[in-house]
């Protein structure tokens, strides 16, 4: 008789039109513990990098912004700093503290966005409603200052291509300082609450040395205590023109993850305040006018919500780029799924894949399968649940410490 | 720390330091020899504790040049180590297997632009899919799309 293989196998992915980056995870389980991982990419490959080398530089930017629907920011931003990079180019102050301000309030609004997300997938539904209650206001203080919600279209090689008036500043200055009590109260109820303890703490690990191997970026290295930002290591815009600080925490668990965006949130309101001030008296213009790049290459980075995002430009002294790279963090930090998920149980991998920011809603396309006859054992409505169930257990064991917790 | 890094390198691999241009203080573009570039890659991630960005692949008329990207966050600077390989037949050493991070951008190389990586530990498709016709690579100048009709993005 042959031995039985008792692993199954979870697909998970590809699609969810919520999904930034469609991805497609293959759980290998051994009852309730995942063994094996494999993850496939690809699924969206819409070449862009092509697509680049047939624009021209004033359009690169805004092809760019459609990388990525939710930190639509991001690579406009590392765009035009690759593009500035080739001809050594300077901006104008003003267009830096615009651009600061832009980059920090996408980092605010994508934030808790994926708070809010967590918080659905643990089943703590309120967190949910009230991350995303919090975040509308900054996407309309994004309308008020750009016209839009999402895809702003402010960047360009040289500066910025709207101005932020002077009657707009105390609106601004407004919803910004509103967000401080709320994220405050997120940070409290995260670090006091047992149940959330319970449930993510020691789940998911990265250790330092796995970030330091595979490259990870942005939260998810700065959770396991490798301080790298490329705000402060590279400073761009107006990054080294205000004071704020690099948030790290020492165990790479789910738990830290979650506390390093809440608190890193505190500093871009801290960075969004002094920007406002800032442009109240920095009066020297929002675009340098470049009209020519000259041949040579550039690099360009930015610090987006989920880590670093790379890109690089070659010019041959033409209109257009003569080749267009583009690395996204996710690239870096998708791989390291490889050693956070395997070790732990089947009700831990929703939110552990979903605490590096990509892919919390791979999730919903999650069916278990029995390896032996493919008959499918559990949707992603069933996971989904068993994460919820886990939590709501726990939430009983801690009653009594809770209703001091949630007041 | 611009000129330690650069001498420590002449010093360490001599010859196979073919040429240093320093565009700014925060940028410089090292070209090496291609057999040489997967020990200078060990040397830049064990010894430097530099952090490996990501490489570019791009085909120009005077062959296929690779940059490898490392990134020295503590002095602000990111040196790129460019390769410059065959045109007929690219071919180079993996590293993967000394530097993690650079497993999927060698396939994603690999399969956009035919770049052979010897001794890679999981050659793959990355990004297209595994009925994808051999020999075709998108990000090749001369490539013409075999799937034909309006997907054709060559000029």
């Amino acid at each position: 008789m042959t031995p039985v293989n008792r692993t199954q196998i979870i697909p998970i992915g590809p699609y969810h039109p919520l999904q930034e980056e469609p991805e497609f995870f293959k759980l290998h389980v051994d009852g309730e513990k995942v063994v094996k991982l494999e993850i496939e990419i690809g699924y969206n490959h819409r070449g862009i990098e092509k697509l680049a080398e047939g624009l021209t530089y004033d359009q690169v930017p805004f092809l760019v912004e459609r990388v990525c629907g939710i930190c639509s920011t991001s690579h406009p931003f590392a765009c035009v700093n690759a593009i500035e990079d080739v001809g050594g180019f300077d901006i104008p102050d003003r267009a830096k503290y615009i651009r600061t301000f832009i980059g920090e309030l996408e980092r605010i609004h994508s934030h808790l966005l994926w708070l809010g997300l967590a918080g659905h997938f643990l089943g703590y539904n309120t967190v949910w409603m009230w991350a995303w209650k919090y975040r509308e206001p900054v996407l309309d203080c994004f309308e008020l200052i750009t016209g839009n919600r999402n895809h702003y279209a402010m960047f360009k090689p040289g500066g910025v291509r709207r101005d932020i008036e002077d009657e707009d500043i105390p609106t601004a200055m407004r919803i910004v300082a509103g967000l401080e009590r709320p994220l405050l109260m997120f940070a409290k109820i995260a670090m006091a609450d047992p149940v959330l303890q319970a449930r993510l703490k020691n789940v998911g690990i990265l250790t330092y040395q796995d970030c330091v191997e595979l490259g990870a970026l942005g939260p998810t290295s700065r959770a396991s205590g490798v301080p790298w930002d490329v705000r402060k290591d590279h400073p761009y815009a107006a990054y080294d023109m205000v004071e704020w600080d690099v948030v790290t925490t020492e165990n790479g668990d789910v738990f830290d993850k979650v506390i390093v965006r809440v608190l890193e949130m505190l500093e871009s309101v801290k960075i969004c305040k002094q920007c406002l001030e800032k442009l109240r008296e920095v009066k020297d213009g929002i675009d340098a006018n470049y009209k020519e790049i000259p041949p040579g290459e550039g690099i360009g980075h930015h610090e987006a919500p989920r880590g670093e995002v790379f890109h690089y430009v070659r010019s041959d002294g033409s209109n257009r780029p003569v080749r267009y790279k583009i690395r996204a963090p996710s690239f870096m930090n998708v791989p390291t799924n490889n050693r956070a998920v395997v070790g732990y149980t089947v009700s831990d991998a929703t939110i552990t894949l979903a605490a590096i920011d990509p892919c919390y809603c791979c999730t919903e396309r999650t069916i278990v399968v029995d390896a032996d006859n493919g008959k499918q054992l559990m949707g992603w409505k069933e996971l989904l649940r068993l994460s919820q169930e886990k939590t709501r257990k726990l939430m009983e064991r801690y009653k009594s410490r809770m209703d001091r917790v949630w007041i | 720390m611009a000129d330690e890094v650069v001498e420590g390198l002449k010093a360490k691999f001599g010859e196979a330091i073919k040429d240093v241009h320093e565009k700014s203080r925060r940028r410089t573009y090292i070209t090496v020899d291609s057999d040489r570039l997967p020990d200078i890659a060990e040397y830049f991630y064990k010894d430097l504790d530099c952090r490996l960005q990501i490489c570019t692949g791009i085909h120009m008329e005077h062959g296929f040049e690779i940059l490898y990207h490392f990134a020295i966050d503590r002095a602000d600077r990111i040196i790129s180590l460019r390769v410059i390989l065959d045109l007929e037949k690219p071919s180079i050493e993996s590293i993967a297997r000394r530097v993690p991070a650079a497993e999927w951008i060698e396939r994603e190389m690999w399969e956009l632009l035919g770049i052979e990586f010897r001794n890679h530990p999981d050659m793959r498709h990355l990004l297209l899919t595994d009925d994808w016709l051999e020999g075709n690579y998108p990000l090749r100048r001369d490539w013409k799309d075999w799937r034909g009709g309006e997907h054709d993005t060559s000029e």
